[in-house]
């Protein structure tokens, strides 16, 4: 049985109960079965061949599917589609990522990772070049590496403060954090340059290409949203991730084990803060500019949305949700009367989360059991008619 | 078929569905001009009633200019940059509209300005947004705007409370942001220039509860204080200032002494009679231009506010900007609007408060009033105009240079303690 059997074999067995507990313990005996296959296996099998099959072993037509047209996509949306929609909704969709890997295999909410956006975001626009005089005008990659490094290291201490919390506490000082920077922003003047923000944030020419153009900069959000989805995917079948998610499902059983709880949780949030910045860099290279606004109530508890929104049982739930996000944000002006939008995207937020407590991945994976009930019942039922059984 | 890529092939019908719902237009017979306001946030009622404006101007020529169809795209934003670029970039780029009017508020505009450079086939025409910045520094080519800014509306009040009330030396309280320094450089240039003096300035933070410290702060040896804040934050004030038993008259900037000021029920309100301030408009005004405009608009919304505000006359001035600029090219916006825009460019646009021409960076010249409270028969307060100040400029009536070298108000900038 594969990892991905078991985990969806553990899922359908908890049905549609909100919270799949019983994931952190799936990794481990998928890995120990790997570990006899390769055992039996490696005296024969050639080092390639081997990688070949595990690659093969684990890519389906729909991994296939997705990615081919996630990299059409621009060929056939015109430019709006590919910068507003789709190149916005992966940095959106990478911010509530990292949301994602620290609620969904942390056990922690964190309100504060637009913050941590948004300091990546701000730094780049003191460091690089903007349209206000407080830019440093350095070279963009340096302003790059600097930005990330800032606010993976913010990330870490917003880890620091938070992890000795739990549950609705964790939430409610990452949100005290986050409404803190969002006044330090709004109120500084010779740093953060107040209520303006930085303006006009010069987005680097890469071997003469514009990275803010619409399909650059789609392809740009691409790779780094499949890396981080892939480095998610990647660390949660690693010790690490495996570990992280036993503290998430009973943090005293895994102390007891010899396991550092608040190391592991900090080591989490520094992976989120990373994950976020990367996000916050392409927010503000997206956006052209980065301001209070940027880093408002609203922009923390949107992360949020998108997050709870997509799901958080998979790390493409984050995408998803944003996907789904961006286009209410963008349509449902045009489908209400424009006064009152707003109702609209509510009311469908209010649905998904009523209906499927685990976002819309809820719905596909419990459309996915439905499915999969009933062609088993009517395999059954053919067995019988034949005398099979 | 997977359940991942059904997902996928729902959004992009999705998508295509949107696609064709925004597409479906006649575009010889139709001229499609996009129209932002804030409709959520803190402007969210001066944004509807800056739609109703714009709506107005529409109404007035029953929706036809040169022949042709005005059709209205209206977008929403929430007083944020990002969300009003958005915002636009959808209007431009998938609704495909010929001319944009928005966005309301400062900083929106100069993000908007900023967008309006990469999008060279569509005219931005401002909404309400009133930044220096937006048209003194570099300047967008299809960038138009028709209102005079924060600066300009506080021209003339320097000079009115120096020379008229007798204010000699004055104490500065107003909100940390660009607005604010705007209108006190619209005051101070004239004032300090007149020889006034502003010896004492307070920037507090736009929506703070407390003013002790602020007040306790304020010198004792001022004539009178100037009181740049908006709505709420100056009625707080107002309310501290008296129970701290202050008793220096003020002078108000053009967004301060509103209806809830003038409604303000301490017992200091007769303190509140013979308060200055200006605006680039004013209720009492009595040019039947103005009278017919506020009779429109109080017969088109029944649900609008009593006399129309100032978002709701500033989006009416460039929406009629915009379809006088149709009218006048006969609704030929070929070549890239080109000959539309000279048409703009030498527009001399007749407003409710008289012609409002455009500078070199497409900024408006145009008309300031310096009001004072008074009381009107009914013992009702109302501003009374007390001066018009026509032609006023984005510099303020210097030169280039000689604003250049003081460059855009801030904190610091004028200064004459």
């Amino acid at each position: 049985m594969s990892a991905s059997e078991w985990r969806k074999a553990m899922n359908a067995g908890a049905g549609r109960t909100a919270w799949p507990r019983t994931a952190a313990a799936a990794p481990a005996p998928s890995r120990a079965a790997r570990w006899r296959g390769r055992g039996a296996a490696s005296a024969d099998v050639r080092d390639e061949t081997r990688w070949l099959r595990w690659i093969g072993g684990r890519v389906r037509a729909r991994h296939v599917l997705v990615l081919l047209a996630v990299l059409a996509y621009p060929l056939l949306a015109p430019p709006f589609f590919t910068f507003q929609i789709g190149g916005q909704a992966l940095a959106l969709g990478l911010i509530a990522l990292s949301l994602t890997f620290l609620a969904g295999y942390g056990g922690m909410v964190s309100l504060a990772q637009m913050t941590v956006a948004g300091i990546a975001g701000y730094m780049y626009a003191i460091f690089a070049t903007s349209g206000t005089d407080i830019s440093l005008g350095w070279p963009w990659w340096l302003a790059v590496f600097l930005a990330l490094a800032i606010a993976t290291v913010c990330g870490i201490l917003i880890g620091w403060f938070s992890v000795r919390t739990e549950g609705i506490y964790t939430i409610m000082i990452t949100l005290a954090i986050g409404v803190a920077f969002f006044y330090l922003v709004q109120q500084n003047y010779s740093v953060f340059n107040g209520f303006q923000g930085f303006q006009s944030v010069k987005t680097p020419r890469v071997l003469g290409v514009e990275l803010r153009d619409p399909v650059p900069f789609y392809y740009l959000a691409l790779f780094w949203a499949l890396a981080g989805y892939f480095a998610v995917k990647y660390l949660l079948r690693a010790p690490f991730g495996v570990a992280l998610q036993g503290i998430r499902d009973n943090p005293r059983r895994m102390a007891a084990l010899g396991f550092n709880v608040t190391a592991h949780r900090v080591a989490a949030y520094a992976v989120a803060g990373l994950i976020a910045a990367v996000g916050g860099i392409l927010m503000v290279w997206y956006n052209g500019l980065v301001s209070p606004g940027s880093v408002g109530t609203s922009w923390l508890i949107n992360i949020l949305i998108i997050a709870v929104l997509g799901g958080m049982r998979h790390p493409i739930g984050p995408f998803i949700g944003a996907i789904v996000f961006v286009l209410l944000q963008n349509f449902a002006v045009d489908l209400v009367d424009r006064e009152r939008f707003n109702l609209l995207i509510g009311a469908i937020f209010l649905i998904i989360v009523l209906f499927s407590p685990d976002g819309l991945l809820g719905w596909w994976a419990g459309g996915a059991v439905r499915l999969r009930a009933v062609s088993a019942r009517g395999r059954l039922g053919r067995r019988v008619e034949t005398g099979e059984a | 078929m997977t359940s991942f890529t059904r997902q996928c092939i729902r959004q992009l019908a999705l998508a295509a569905v949107f696609t064709v719902l925004a597409g479906t237009a006649d575009a010889q017979q139709v001229v499609k001009i996009g129209l932002l306001a804030t409709l959520e946030g803190p402007f969210a009622a001066g944004g509807q009633d800056g739609m109703r404006g714009a709506e107005l101007a529409v109404k007035q020529r029953n929706g036809m200019v040169a022949g042709k169809k005005i059709e209205i795209i209206k977008a929403s934003s929430d007083a944020k940059p990002d969300v009003a670029v958005n915002a636009t970039r959808k209007l431009v780029e998938q609704d495909k509209v010929d001319i944009m009017v928005g966005p309301l508020s400062g900083s929106e505009g100069i993000a908007v300005k900023n967008y309006s450079k990469s999008q060279p086939g569509t005219t931005f025409i401002n909404g309400s947004s009133g930044a220096q910045a937006t048209t003194l520094t570099d300047p967008s080519p299809n960038f138009f705007r028709f209102n005079t800014e924060g600066a300009q509306w506080m021209v003339g009040l320097g000079d009115y409370a120096l020379k008229t009330k007798g204010y000699k030396k004055m104490a500065l309280i107003a909100e940390d942001y660009a607005f604010p320094y705007s209108q006190v450089q619209g005051f101070m240039t004239e004032y300090c220039k007149a020889g006034g003096r502003v010896t004492h300035k307070a920037w507090v933070p736009l929506g703070g509860k407390d003013y002790s410290s602020v007040i306790a702060k304020l010198p004792g040896d001022v004539d009178a204080l100037l009181v740049v804040l908006g709505g709420s934050d100056a009625v707080n004030f107002l309310t501290q200032y008296e129970q701290a038993g202050g008793s220096k008259p003020m002078v108000g900037g053009s967004i301060t002494v509103d209806q809830t000021v003038l409604n303000f029920k301490g017992k200091r309100r007769e303190s509140l009679l013979g308060t200055p301030s200006a605006g680039p408009i004013a209720d009492s005004y009595d040019a039947p231009e103005w009278k017919k405009f506020v009779a429109d608009y109080k017969a088109n919304f029944k649900d609008g506010f009593p006399s129309p505000s100032l978002f709701a006359y500033v989006y009416y001035i460039n929406m009629k900007a915009a379809l006088d600029g149709l009218e006048a090219v006969n609704g030929d916006l070929s070549g890239g609007q080109a000959k539309y825009r000279e048409a703009l460019k030498n527009l001399k646009l007749q407003t409710p408060t008289g012609v409002v021409t455009l500078d070199e960076n497409r900024q408006a010249i145009g008309t300031t009033f310096v009001t004072e409270v008074a009381a009107g028969p009914d013992g009702v307060y109302y501003n009374k105009v007390v001066k018009v100040v026509p032609n006023v400029n984005q510099r303020l009536g210097m030169s280039k240079a000689d604003f250049d070298k003081v460059g855009l108000g801030s904190r610091d900038v004028p200064n004459c303690p």
